[in-house]
């Protein structure tokens, strides 16, 4: 393994675990702050729902989510970000259960172990395959 | 109701990765995280005609989503989404030009699978 090589797996690491914790975390908090009794009809109590603390925690982690993914995605292939990504529904699986009391089945125990098989899969490849773009650094079209 | 939510969401969020990995492909790689360069970044993919369709087809995702969050449980609104795999799989090949190789074919098919049968 070339030490440039090196430097991309070790960056693409970090970013994704930062992608995968503010996600599901980001899930968490907006599940948490929305009772199943919020009655979202209007755009106006979509916005009043931003406000509440939980909901806004959720938001602020989600904010965060997108801008680490987009900086993975600026040099990670998207066929590579998916899979490798999707590490985040069995902490979502995980945290639904322990925090929310939700039930994980016998089925979805298997698909938690078919994702991680995935993951697993993908992980192992290079992150890009794409030639470099030809843009300058911190330059954009 | 349910459904139609989640169709919706499903192709917001399909249309909306597309163009954000198209926009940032075209971005070039980031290499400098100091919040200066990060805010100067964010200035020019403000102006990045395709990250921006991919933030507004995000949003549509986002708001479908929260509706859903509000008449089901976490284990369903998050898995039943991975539908979205399949579709983004195939137009990283065709639209985004990745080499897609059989480990990550095989890869993506584990966890298309895997997340069907959490969301079961």
């Amino acid at each position: 393994m070339t030490s440039e090589t090196a430097r991309l797996r070790l960056k693409t690491w970090i970013c994704t675990a930062i992608v995968v914790f503010s996600n599901a975390f980001g899930d968490f908090f907006l599940k948490r702050g929305l009772p199943e009794s919020a009655h979202l009809t209007g755009p106006l109590e979509f916005i009043g729902a931003l406000f509440q603390p939980w909901v806004a925690l959720g938001v602020v982690l989600l904010i965060v989510w997108q801008m680490s993914r987009m900086a993975l995605l600026s040099w990670a292939d998207l066929s590579y970000v998916l899979p490798v990504t999707s590490v985040g529904y069995v902490l979502v699986a995980l945290i639904g259960k322990v925090l929310l009391n939700e039930t994980i089945t016998g089925k979805r125990w298997a698909g938690i172990v078919l994702i991680m098989a995935g993951v697993a899969l993908v992980s192992g490849s290079a992150p890009s395959t794409v030639p470099r773009a030809v843009a300058p650094v911190g330059g954009s079209r | 109701m349910k459904w139609v939510l989640v169709v919706v969401m499903v192709g917001a969020t399909t249309a909306g990765e597309v163009l954000q990995a198209a926009g940032m492909r075209r971005h070039g790689e980031i290499h400098d995280f100091r919040p200066g360069a990060i805010g100067r970044g964010l200035a020019a993919l403000a102006r990045n005609r395709y990250v921006i369709g991919g933030v507004a087809a995000m949003a549509i995702s986002f708001f479908a989503f929260m509706k859903l969050l509000s008449m089901t449980d976490l284990s369903f609104a998050v898995p039943v989404s991975a539908v979205t795999y399949a579709m983004e799989t195939v137009l990283a090949k065709y639209l985004l030009k990745e080499r897609v190789s059989g480990l990550r074919w095989a890869g993506a098919a584990l966890v298309i699978c895997g997340v069907t049968l959490v969301s079961l």
